[in-house]
């Protein structure tokens, strides 16, 4: 195989560990904020919460802005299209997104009531909107979206972002991605948090997890009399990038099984997608947080493999062109760059994982009920 | 290929211009405090006295409140290319995000995960281990401004990328180029230094502002003295390479440093003096291609910006005049860039390459061209057609020259305030001089608006284009509709207001609260022989 078409898949798989990242990670966070107005009825209980993840959700939060950075450099036309396509709800993502570090640093340093209920607001819709756009959007993505582009490589909406908003495929996949995080968020506050904490954020995660698990699985039903995209003519995938020329793609009903058909080894990942938000669910259930976390994010790892490997190699199709659908192949960066881009994943990934954990191992123990009341530097 | 509604344009560009102006009242600050604060507890470290240790904790107390909307807004910058700027982000992703997303890679996660240990890990850690945290959070500051600075060094000065006619965009061709562009590492150590100005004289200024009540004296002399120090060093350094910077402008940008300069005519060392002369005060007047009320000192805009005495410097309406056969060119090489990706015809490939480096001189027909199709520019309209774009060619030279103006008498006075500051602090005499401490509190946000003015010269300067010689700012946005544009502003604005208010009642706030000893539990400090009484 050309050592181009080797960088495209490295970087397609790479997507998908981004992906998977940021659900994990932001995810968590996003639960833990979801949650903050249940699991703390009052004042006390909730800055325990927070200040669970306190020491982390700043650097949680670069999984999400290395999304996008990573989706830039290496699918730059997926990059250029898909936020620009998506534009009001992006926006509504960013808007909530924007208050999160703000509510963190700001909520416990005022004492009254009123300034501290805004921020937990503020707490709810900046971790429970975004996970539902998070979601939405894969859903939104499988359908394919309505873009064209001209010569010039200008890209052309064909679709009001109501339809975006409002459709039942994407909303099922928006709950499910809010279930999960609650999963995740209700575990991580299982893990370092005390009684009354810990029984409220249990429910949760439990629910959450049932919820993800059911949704997973109707989903999984729904998509195979889905309208997928197919190609209909081969392609060359080492071909230079560029969604202009050499491609010809139709909208096929079930098309998004067809891998599975090909590679029976596929179903292996929509398994351990089950396997894992089940199993968390009964790990919680049995109390055994640390287990469930890494569960929890196998869980995540499952659903977002399943639908990339259903998926492959499209990225975005396109409804109103089906021929300019942004894929694997077509989207990407020049070979120098994605070789460039491999270097850097690869010396500073494990760098990163490193000091993560020795900044976890650090903060390990649970956040007891003095800590906020009596020292200075908690949330 | 029609053109995208020049107000959807206008209204993207006021939307990334206050978005990023919004963040860059974060960003110097964050660049600065983090290293004063690595400071403050290298001394602690060193010398075991608790009263660093409260510096570090309070000054980095004022530090976290601002950082918060930093670290928010940044967010929507990482975005906004995709957003708004989809055009762009097609035709330069390739090398503009790979330094975005080696930003994320090596300095956001640094920066961010430490950020988290450096205020929750004060009990967890050893003193030298706490330090080092203080220190990479630090450095991660830095490290991020560097790939951000690589990143918009290459749009002032595309360095390390080719056009690829297949593809249809540039595509990254030389790493090295692009990180070593000179321009990319000079407005990376202009920026970084503005951002310690800006955070001494933050410390500075607060601290006077104790010194005059005469309250925290102990702790408020010490952090002036520091500041000052750090200050008289980085104001100097950021004079000097604001200088070099202006230079290279010179080389890559003629332009931009023509504007800057409001240089109209060219000037020439041996002419009549006025021409070379380095203006204090003009109107530039862009319709009538002059200056109103030109005051300058003559002889040294030359030396001053070419460092050498007998360089002639264009000046903009010769640089617009020559531009014309450049567009000519362009327009030929977009026929057969057009051509090529429909019948991939060699022929037509060879015509292109002929004319590649003119490209971005054609899209600025475009707007001009009749029924704006480049197609049909004929010899009879094609005069009228140059015309026009020639005129596009040149930035507003109003905002420009008083931007740079600006900036640069700011830089003068710091430099200095921060010398008065640091003499009176040394001879412990600052509180004979009540006046000079007024002057460093009103002074806290100056460096701020420096910056703001800086980057307002950069960019402003660099139009039409976006990226400069290649892509046209009106080419570069997203087509949306006008509806979309208005409904992200005006969220933007709303929620922006209500961050910077609540930001501004906390700094306020925790400011007048003051350093609070018994929070961090240590014994209230005995005054030193640092601290001389006032009489
Ligand atoms: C405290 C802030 C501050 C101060 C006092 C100065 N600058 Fe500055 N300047 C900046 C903060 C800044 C900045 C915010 O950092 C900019 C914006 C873009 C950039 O690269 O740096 C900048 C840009 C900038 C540019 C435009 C760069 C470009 O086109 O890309 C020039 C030519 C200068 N500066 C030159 C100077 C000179 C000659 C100064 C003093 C005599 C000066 N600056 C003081
Ligand atoms: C990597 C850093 C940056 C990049 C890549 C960048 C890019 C851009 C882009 C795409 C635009 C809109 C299109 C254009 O006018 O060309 C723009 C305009 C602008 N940017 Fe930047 N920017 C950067 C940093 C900043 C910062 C930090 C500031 C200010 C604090 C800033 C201030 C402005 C202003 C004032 C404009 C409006 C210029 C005008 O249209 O008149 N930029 N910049
Ligand atoms: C216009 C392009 C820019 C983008 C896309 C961008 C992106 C970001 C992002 C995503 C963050 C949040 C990081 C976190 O979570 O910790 C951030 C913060 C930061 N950015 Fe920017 N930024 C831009 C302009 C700049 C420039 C020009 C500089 C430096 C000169 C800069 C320096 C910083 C620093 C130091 C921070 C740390 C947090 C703070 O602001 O207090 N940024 N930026």
């Amino acid at each position: 195989m050309e050592v181009y078409v080797i960088l495209k898949l490295v970087w397609a798989v790479l997507l998908g560990v981004l992906l998977s990242g940021l659900a994990v990670m932001v995810g968590m966070d996003m639960g833990v904020g979801t949650l903050l107005r249940f699991v703390g009825k009052t004042d006390a209980e909730r800055r325990v919460a927070l200040n669970i993840i306190g020491p982390h959700w700043d650097g949680n939060q670069v999984w999400f802005i290395l999304g996008g950075g990573a989706i830039f450099a290496a699918f730059p036309t997926l990059y250029a299209t898909s936020f620009s396509v998506f534009y009001v709800v992006m926006i509504l993502l960013l808007f909530s997104m924007i208050m999160r570090p703000v509510a963190f640093e700001y909520r416990s340093k005022v004492e009254t009531g009123k300034w501290r209920a805004t921020w937990d607001w503020a707490f709810l819709i900046s971790g429970a909107l975004p996970m539902i756009v998070y979601g939405a959007a894969f859903g939104n993505v499988m359908q394919g979206v309505g873009y064209h582009y001209d010569w010039t490589g200008q890209y052309y909406q064909d679709e009001s972002f109501i339809f975006y908003l409002l459709n039942p495929f994407a909303l099922l996949c928006g709950v499910m991605s809010l279930a999960l995080s609650i999963q995740q968020g209700g575990t991580m506050l299982m893990l370092r948090g005390e009684e009354p904490i810990f029984s409220r954020a249990r429910a949760a995660a439990i629910w959450g997890g049932i919820i993800g698990v059911a949704l997973f699985i109707v989903g999984g039903f729904w998509v195979a009399h889905l309208k997928g995209f197919a190609m209909t003519a081969p392609v060359n995938p080492g071909a230079p990038a560029t969604p202009l020329t050499g491609q010809s793609v139709a909208p096929v009903v079930g098309a998004w099984m067809h891998n599975y058909a090909a590679y029976p080894l596929l179903w292996a990942l929509p398994l351990l997608g089950v396997v894992g938000m089940l199993g968390a669910v009964l790990m919680n259930a049995a109390r055994k947080p640390v287990i469930a976390w890494w569960l929890g994010a196998i869980g995540w790892v499952g659903a977002i493999f399943t639908t990339g490997a259903s998926m492959f190699p499209f990225l975005m199709p396109s409804t109103t062109n089906p021929s300019q659908s942004l894929t694997v192949w077509n989207a990407s960066g020049s070979a120098y760059n994605l070789g460039w881009m491999l270097l850097f994943a690869l010396v500073f990934t494990p760098i990163i994982i490193c000091y993560t954990s020795w900044c976890f191992y650090v903060m390990r123990g649970k956040v007891k009920m003095d800590y906020v009341t009596h020292d200075d530097h908690g949330y | 290929m029609p053109l995208i509604d020049p107000s959807v344009v206008d209204l993207s560009r006021l939307q990334f211009a206050l978005t990023a102006l919004y963040h860059f009242l974060f960003v110097p600050l964050t660049l600065g405090m983090t290293f004063l604060l690595a400071a403050m507890e290298t001394v602690y470290v060193i010398t075991g006295r608790q009263i660093y240790k409260e510096m570090t904790q309070f000054w980095g107390k004022l530090f976290a409140i601002n950082f918060a909307i930093g670290v928010a807004t940044g967010l929507t910058m990482e975005f906004e290319f995709g957003t708004n700027w989809s055009m762009y982000s097609h035709f330069v992703g390739d090398v503009f995000g790979t330094p975005l997303a080696i930003e994320g890679l090596m300095a956001f996660f640094m920066e961010s995960t430490f950020i988290g240990l450096m205020f929750f890990g004060w009990d967890r850690l050893s003193r030298p281990g706490h330090l080092a945290v203080t220190w990479l959070t630090a450095l991660g500051s830095n490290l991020s401004a560097l790939w951000i600075l690589i990143a918009n060094g290459f749009m002032q000065s595309p360095k390390g990328a080719s056009f690829n006619p297949d593809t249809m965009r540039l595509e990254f061709n030389s790493f090295l180029n692009l990180v070593f562009s000179e321009d990319a590492q000079a407005k990376f150590v202009h920026t970084s230094i503005a951002g310690f100005v800006t955070g001494a004289l933050f410390v500075m200024g607060i601290s006077a502002f104790y010194i005059l009540r005469k309250q925290h004296r102990e702790f408020a002399a010490r952090s002036f003295r520091m500041a000052a120090l750090f200050g008289v060093i980085s104001s100097l350094a950021v004079v000097t390479l604001g200088d070099a910077l202006g230079r290279l402008d010179y080389l890559v940008q003629p332009t931009k440093i023509a504007a800057v300069e409001g240089l109209w005519q060219d000037s020439d060392a041996n002419g009549p003096a006025g021409a070379a002369a380095w203006l204090l005060f003009a109107l530039p007047d862009q319709q009538a291609q002059a200056n109103h009320f030109e005051i300058g000192v003559p002889y040294v805009l030359d030396p001053l910006i070419a460092h050498s005495f007998n360089t002639s410097i264009p000046g903009l309406i010769t640089l617009e005049k020559q531009v014309g056969p450049r567009i000519q060119s362009g327009i030929q090489a977009l026929d057969a860039l057009k051509a090529y990706g429909q019948t991939h015809d060699p022929q037509a490939l060879a015509s292109f390459k002929a004319h590649e480096s003119d490209m971005g001189y054609g899209f600025l027909a475009q707007r001009y061209a009749p029924n704006q199709d480049l197609g049909q520019i004929t010899p009879a309209n094609q005069d009228a057609v140059l015309a026009q774009a020639e005129k596009d060619t040149l930035p507003n030279v109003f905002v420009t020259f008083w931007s740079f103006r600006l900036m640069m008498a700011l830089g003068f006075f710091f430099v200095g305030l921060f010398s008065f500051a640091a003499y009176y602090s040394l001879k412990n005499q600052l509180e004979r001089h009540p006046f000079l401490l007024k002057l460093c509190v009103w002074s806290i946000p100056l460096p701020i608006l420096a910056c703001e003015f800086g980057w307002i010269t950069a960019e402003a300067g660099r139009q039409p284009w976006s990226v400069f010689g290649w892509l046209p700012t009106f080419q570069a946005a997203s087509s949306h509709n006008l509806g979309y544009m208005i409904f992200s502003l005006i969220g933007f604005a709303v929620l922006y207001s209500a961050f910077i208010a609540a930001e501004l009642y906390l700094m306020f706030k925790y400011a007048r609260l003051g350093p609070q000893p018994h929070l961090t539990g240590a014994p209230e400090s005995s005054p030193s022989p640092m601290f001389a009484p006032a009489e």
